[in-house]
């Protein structure tokens, strides 16, 4: 039958989205307050985001977050693609149950364990808390987001096109890069962004893993927001959401382009057929 | 159909180098074995180090533990160490009041947040998969956007809308229905506000796919035969969407048990969960044993949600194959 928009299901997603985005724009309006209070406007005015430029901690501390979210996203991505093809493709081995329980098992892990567990290995085998530490934690956790993505892609991918490759004397390795890659390249690299944003957001295994000189943009935010709220954090992170926001509509641009490209060149395929 | 790309050594075309036959027979090893290794040194073994420390003593240096099974006294030493090893700190988690309500309203908050969030949810998530197919995607992309902004910041966000002079109550004043300015701020109720906020998105995806590969022809029968629309809800909808049901459940629940942030940014101070007790026994006490036997206890609690959680999405891998 066909879907059409009834009073209800309007109302349920409208409120639904206004619940989600209300706050998220009252945030952003009031980065561009006169007063120093966040909840009484007193006029427009640009000056807390010029304050926030000024701001040396705040400015080395977001060099580091990008660091380190760049580093450990890609390396994410790739461990995370090869569990991904692990769990999709190789239904035999010894311990799968074991790595399926922990691809799955840090998606839903509480921060704090995870963040107490790693800082507990990293001491013990006498790594010095700082950049790399806290890159090797980000790795761990996105890894396992950037699998479920790949897999979800993986799944409803026509395993024929595979065989076919393989049939025809293609080794493993190629079929891997000239087949299946390019077909699952948008998942890939939507699992990128997500470890991207994951890794830039984290507050608490960050706190647990990070030492001198590896403050990241979340703890010195938390550590101001603890202190009160000011238009300073609301520019802050106005400036995040608007990285994030913009990288993910990119993205999705990027994405229609090549769906539509796609499209076309099937519709080319029939009529030559 | 080859079930492992490895296994199936078919006849080559070309020629290959020794080099790169080798390496195609590492390829299909190797695609296991370094995501395998990575999990392994990287989440499993910091677990059993957590273990172990629950169980040594507390001493002031760096680290603040005594250290057990070091190899390095050889057979001997390492009989002495285990007579030291020691439950002390699980029975101090037992002799302190605190630790116990902390991990029951841990729960608690969990459980109704959870409920609250599907409540809140499940309607958003119908009305999607009920929308014209053409708007489907754009819906999707805007309940999955707010996930990507920052945690913190979403939950700093409410700060400014919940204060006793915050926005709501200005907004709730301007328009006469209260008078006195409602206190939410670092009460439980603002913890509950923000768990559903931060993590609907997570409770209304899966419910969302559950209910978008509904067959709605199935209601329609229902109502030729005259079935209320809200009979047939409860005997048709909710049990397929059933799957969605449990496994956004489990994405809200088992997160929030543990939750850090949402606590300590909107309750109050007397406010009891069990992420801001490990965080405070951490890093103002100090007390790394003590927290490590937290921990612990903490993952027993989540044992089984957690195997739940891994066994309905490796079904659900089984059932896409």
């Amino acid at each position: 039958m066909n879907a059409r928009w009834s009073p209800f299901n309007v109302a349920s997603v409208t409120l639904g989205l206004a619940f989600l985005y209300l706050p998220i724009v009252i945030l952003i309006i009031f980065s561009f307050n006169e007063s120093r209070l966040v909840t009484v406007w007193a006029g427009f005015s640009t000056k807390w985001y010029v304050s926030l430029f000024s701001n040396r901690g705040l400015i080395d501390a977001a060099w580091v977050t990008l660091r380190v979210a760049l580093i450990s996203a890609s390396i994410a991505t790739v461990l995370g693609t090869l569990a991904a093809i692990t769990l999709t493709r190789y239904t035999r081995f010894r311990g799968r149950v074991l790595f399926s329980g922990m691809v799955f098992a840090p998606l839903v892990m509480p921060e704090v364990i995870t963040g107490l567990s790693l800082l507990l290995l990293f001491v013990a085998i006498g790594l010095d808390r700082g950049f790399l530490t806290v890159t090797l934690a980000h790795i761990t956790f996105s890894m396992c987001f950037v699998a479920v993505v790949v897999q979800s892609r993986l799944l409803t991918f026509d395993r024929s096109l595979e065989e076919a490759a393989m049939d025809l004397g293609a080794p493993p390795v190629k079929t891997f890069f000239q087949v299946t890659l390019p077909v699952i390249l948008p998942a890939i690299i939507s699992g990128w962004m997500l470890a991207f944003t994951l890794s830039l957001d984290d507050l608490v295994i960050a706190s647990f893993t990070s030492g001198p000189g590896a403050t990241t943009l979340p703890m010195k935010i938390y550590s101001q927001v603890r202190l009160g709220v000011t238009p300073e954090i609301n520019a802050a992170c106005t400036i995040l959401i608007a990285v994030v926001a913009l990288g993910v509509i990119a993205a999705s641009l990027v994405n229609k382009r090549r769906e539509i490209q796609r499209l076309r060149d099937e519709q080319m395929a029939q009529r030559g057929a | 159909m080859s079930d492992t790309v490895l296994a199936a050594a078919r006849p080559v075309a070309s020629r290959p180098s020794v080099l790169s036959r080798t390496f195609q027979a590492m390829y299909g090893r190797l695609v296991i074995i370094i995501p395998y290794l990575w999990l392994l040194v990287f989440f499993l073994v910091p677990f059993a180090i957590v273990f172990k420390i629950s169980l040594s003593q507390t001493q002031i240096a760096m680290p603040p533990y005594a250290p057990v099974f070091s190899l390095t006294d050889g057979f001997g030493g390492l009989l002495d160490q285990l007579r030291q090893l020691s439950i002390d700190n699980y029975l101090w988690l037992t002799e302190d009041a605190l630790y116990f309500n902390a991990y029951v309203s841990s729960v608690v908050i969990a459980a109704v947040s959870t409920v609250l969030t599907l409540l809140v949810g499940y309607p958003v998530a119908y009305g999607m998969a009920r929308a014209p197919e053409s708007w489907r995607p754009t819906l999707l992309m805007l309940v999955i956007l707010p996930f990507w902004t920052s945690f913190l910041i979403r939950v700093y966000a409410w700060i400014g809308i919940l204060k006793p002079e915050g926005l709501l109550n200005q907004f709730l004043q301007g328009i006469g229905l209260i008078n006195e300015p409602l206190i939410i701020l670092n009460t439980n109720a603002a913890i509950f506000i923000g768990i559903v906020y931060s993590y609907l998105p997570f409770m209304v995806l899966p419910l969302y796919s559950a209910l978008e590969k509904m067959d709605y022809s199935l209601i329609e029968a229902a109502k030729d035969l005259g079935c209320p629309p809200i009979s047939a809800f409860w005997k048709i909808t909710f049990p397929l969407s059933f799957p969605g049901i449990v496994a956004g459940c489990l994405l809200v629940f088992i997160p929030a048990v543990g939750e850090f942030v949402i606590p300590d940014l909107l309750g109050g101070s007397q406010t009891l969960m069990i992420g801001k007790t490990l965080w405070n026994e951490f890093f103002a006490n100090r007390d790394w044993p003590v927290s490590s036997a937290v921990a612990v206890i903490l993952l027993l609690l989540l044992v089984v949600p957690i195997v739940i959680f891994q066994q309905s999405q490796a079904r659900a891998i089984e059932q896409d194959r």
